[in-house]
């Protein structure tokens, strides 16, 4: 195991990743805050230290189309989109795991329009959920680049073939300078190795056609192939995170627990915050509270059962949302911590929606949080199952 | 003539993911020949074969062996009419006549 | 250019058994373009008629590779394809010669697709795209597009006590591409399966982008009884309402066809039914208007062709 310190973006973690993977066919349209990811790799290809295909295609509709068409061709294909992109190709997103295509893409998360605001939400990963793509979450830059390793291993393994999100917070990760390790190029080029394609385009012999029309007679067990692949995948995210850790020196898992075992209290969250809330719990460690945290580093598949097993010791448990689902309750998030919980679990369970369009979330809001948990644990009463974190009243 | 067969529908386990279909041309094994009200008959005696209908069939249905046109695909043809309508007027090699049960 | 007797020696491109309606004209494009040259092809084609007639599980009819992604993006899926054959091959991993065709309606092209195969046509990839005109989005039930002509019954720009149908004069969407400078424009119609077989074959042989815009008699949306497809198309050609010609570069103009009797514009309306109301006699000025239009244009491309008698 070889590896090179330096001082990278997230978005520069990114495009090393990409370089290194070296991706048959990259097809991009530029957006903040994904742009000078998609900037660096150029610059790769263009000073040939990658031989990509790159297609500067007119729209992220596009991209993803692009996309499609070149992984139906055998082809390795990445992509890379924030919000309004993704909203924008969400049609395709759809239509890339239904094709059951190996498709990777980082996912720089930025809030939803409107109104426009280019700064750091989850909302663009959430409106994906339900898309069959297989969705990562990275906490730091080094994070970002040893998730998109594994997920080229992941999406092309032959027995799933979904596509894979990795997400990373917009401007917070993506454009903040952070100490890293890169692996050696030839060490990560075994490691993701060939993509070895079933079905292509490119067969004259074998002529295929690719995304044929279901009447009702069909179109069900497709899908329901598809629930089992998410299904499955979680054995295969599994195996490969054992076999990265050999390069990487640490073995993923689906969550992450931070003085998590002895905890009575804890937060859950994704992305970004985990690191702040991280400087938080030993803050309040060092006063003798018992504060942890649960990180979701896989979302989906969604690892129910773990997550229950992971809280079920608490006296209370806040789940972060960078989104919210306006859907009367509280954040998506939370609807899906909760439902893990539901039957398995009485601990009560609070939400808060914080850090809509990048509004920061510090170490005030973090410790509120932990006191308001403090509260609950203390007197068993819940006063708001949802609170709008930071927002100004 | 030979009916559609009957396709056994098959379980999520035995299908082909993501609506690939790698059997090209499978399409044959539909009898789309049942939609005609009217089928052309053709006359090898007045063929010139100058492939007119051959090269403006809609359904592939003009079958041409050795280079040349020899005869109709019933399980095929839907009886447009563009074939007889395209052969020569003084050849009339091709004539649509009602579709018997 | 070989002829019919090479040609039915060649292996075609759609089997039958596929769902389009009797008499349709796109599958007899397809044909004619399948059959203008050897190499393999590698098909795309945007939601509409043709890709949900020809791939219906468990059943396809493409003898070729074909891929299918959605309603506005087969230029855009048919680049990602091609650019993974360069990629591919460059790498070693493809030896076979592979050319790629996308095909949209006049739905998925004029309109929904537009953008896509603008930004197909700006990178210059070696695509040819072949658009097959039926003049509205027939797919769905006859809804108004922008390849519709002026007058013409729609469900959505219905004819009705206060409506002429369609008001709008179709955009010139051969004229965009040929905006774009590629290599190699034409229109072309099925009944003059020469000129659309010889054009295929050179928008299959330029290295770049190809743009051909072929008309598509629809027995159903148009109204007319199905043997008359090839009729109406040479209709639509000997009134110059659907003049062939080709553009290379976007600057060198060539007329492919001159009708020996240019025909009056009635005899192509009152042919079809989706026309019928226009001969009424309150409709006069709109059928004088139609005739203006087709006349005005097809002055300007004699003109731009350098086709001086009259």
């Amino acid at each position: 195991m070889s590896k090179k310190l330096l001082a990278l973006t997230g978005n520069d973690a990114a495009a090393y990743a990409m370089k290194q993977i070296n991706p048959d066919v990259v097809a991009a349209y530029p957006i903040t805050p994904q742009t000078s990811l998609m900037e660096k790799f150029a610059q790769f290809v263009a000073d040939g230290e990658s031989n990509t295909e790159i297609v500067l295609v007119e729209s992220e509709h596009s991209a993803m189309s692009a996309c499609v068409g070149a992984s139906c061709a055998g082809a390795r294909v990445m992509t890379a989109t924030s919000s309004q992109g993704l909203a924008l190709m969400w049609e395709i997103v759809y239509i890339a795991s239904s094709y059951r295509l190996p498709i990777v893409m980082p996912l720089v998360n930025r809030a939803l329009s409107g109104p426009i605001n280019i700064h750091c939400d989850h909302g663009d990963a959430m409106g994906i959920r339900d898309s069959g793509w297989i969705q990562l979450w990275a906490e730091n830059a080094q994070e970002v680049y040893d998730n998109l390793l594994m997920a080229i291993r992941i999406a092309e393994n032959s027995g799933i073939l979904l596509p894979v999100v990795v997400n990373y917070d917009g401007f917070i990760i993506s454009h903040a300078i952070e100490n890293m390790y890169l692996y050696d190029d030839a060490e990560v080029k075994k490691f993701v190795g060939e993509y070895k394609p079933k079905y292509t385009l490119l067969d004259p012999k074998n002529p295929t056609t690719f995304g044929s029309f279901d009447l009702p007679d069909y179109y069900f067990e497709h899908r329901r192939q598809m629930a089992a692949a998410m299904k499955d995948s979680f054995k295969v995210i599994g195996d490969v995170a054992k076999e990265f850790s050999k390069i990487c020196g640490r073995e993923y898992k689906n969550l992450e627990g931070y003085k998590l075992e002895d905890a009575e209290i804890a937060i859950v969250a994704l992305g970004s915050t985990v690191g702040t809330a991280r400087a938080v719990v030993d803050e309040l460690r060092e006063k003798g509270i018992k504060a942890g945290i649960l990180k979701i580093r896989t979302f989906r598949p969604f690892p129910e059962d773990e997550i229950a097993d992971a809280l079920k010791k608490l006296k209370a448990v806040a789940v972060l949302d960078r989104a919210d689902s306006l859907n009367a309750v509280g954040g998506p998030l939370f609807d899906e911590v909760r439902g893990a919980l539901y039957r398995k679990s009485a601990i009560p369970a609070v939400n808060y929606v914080y850090g809509l369009g990048g509004r920061d979330m510090g170490f005030p809001e973090i410790n509120k949080v932990y006191a308001d948990l403090a509260e609950i644990a203390k007197t068993g009463k819940v006063k708001d199952l949802v609170t709008y974190l930071g927002v100004r009243d | 003539m030979a009916k559609t067969e009957k396709v056994k529908l098959p379980s999520w386990k035995e299908m082909v993911i993501g609506g690939i279909n790698p059997d090209a041309g499978s399409a044959m094994k539909y009898n789309s020949g049942t939609w005609r009200t009217f089928r052309p008959v053709w006359s090898q005696e007045k063929c010139i074969q100058c492939n007119a209908c051959w090269i403006h069939c809609p359904d592939s249905s003009i079958m041409i062996k050795d280079g040349k046109v020899c005869g109709i695909d019933y399980e095929h043809c839907k009886g447009c009419g563009i074939c007889a309508a395209m052969c020569p007027p003084k050849v009339g090699a091709v004539k649509m006549v009602k579709e018997e049960k | 250019m070989a002829n019919l007797k090479e040609l039915n020696k060649r292996k075609e491109l759609l089997s039958g058994g596929h769902r389009m309606c009797a008499g349709c004209a796109s599958p007899i494009i397809i044909r004619q373009m399948g059959l203008a040259q050897e190499i393999p092809l590698v098909v795309g084609s945007a939601t509409g008629c043709l890709e949900v007639s020809t791939t219906p599980n468990p059943f396809t009819a493409w003898n070729s590779s074909f891929v299918h992604c959605a309603f506005e993006n087969s230029a855009a899926t048919v680049s990602g394809a091609e650019a993974a054959y360069r990629s591919l091959k460059r790498r070693g991993k493809v030896k076979e010669e592979m050319r790629f065709v996308a095909l949209g309606g006049d739905g998925g092209t004029y309109d929904i697709g537009l953008q896509s195969l603008s930004g197909m046509l700006e990178r210059g990839p070696r695509i040819l795209y072949l658009c097959y005109n039926n003049e509205a989005y027939m797919n769905t039930g006859v809804q108004r597009s922008g390849a519709t002509p002026m007058g013409t019954q729609t469900t959505t720009a219905p004819v009705g006590k206060e409506s002429i149908g369609k008001k709008q004069f179709p955009k010139d969407l051969t004229g965009i591409a040929v905006a774009h400078k590629i290599p190699f424009v034409a229109q072309a119609s099925p009944s003059h399966w020469n000129d659309l077989i010889t054009k295929s074959q050179k928008a299959l042989s330029v290295d770049g982008p190809a743009f051909m815009n072929v008309i598509s008699p629809c027995p159903l949306g148009w109204g007319y009884s199905s043997e008359k497809t090839i009729e109406i198309a040479r209709l639509a050609v000997d009134t110059c309402f659907w003049p062939l010609f080709e553009v290379e570069n976007g600057t060198t103009w060539k007329l492919s066809y001159k009708p020996a009797v240019k025909k009056p514009i009635t005899d192509y309306l009152k042919a079809q039914v989706r026309f019928r109301h226009l001969l009424r006699p309150e409709n006069t000025a709109v059928v004088e208007t139609i005739q203006k239009r087709v006349d005005d244009d097809w002055a300007a491309l004699k003109k731009r062709c350098g086709v001086t008698e009259e």
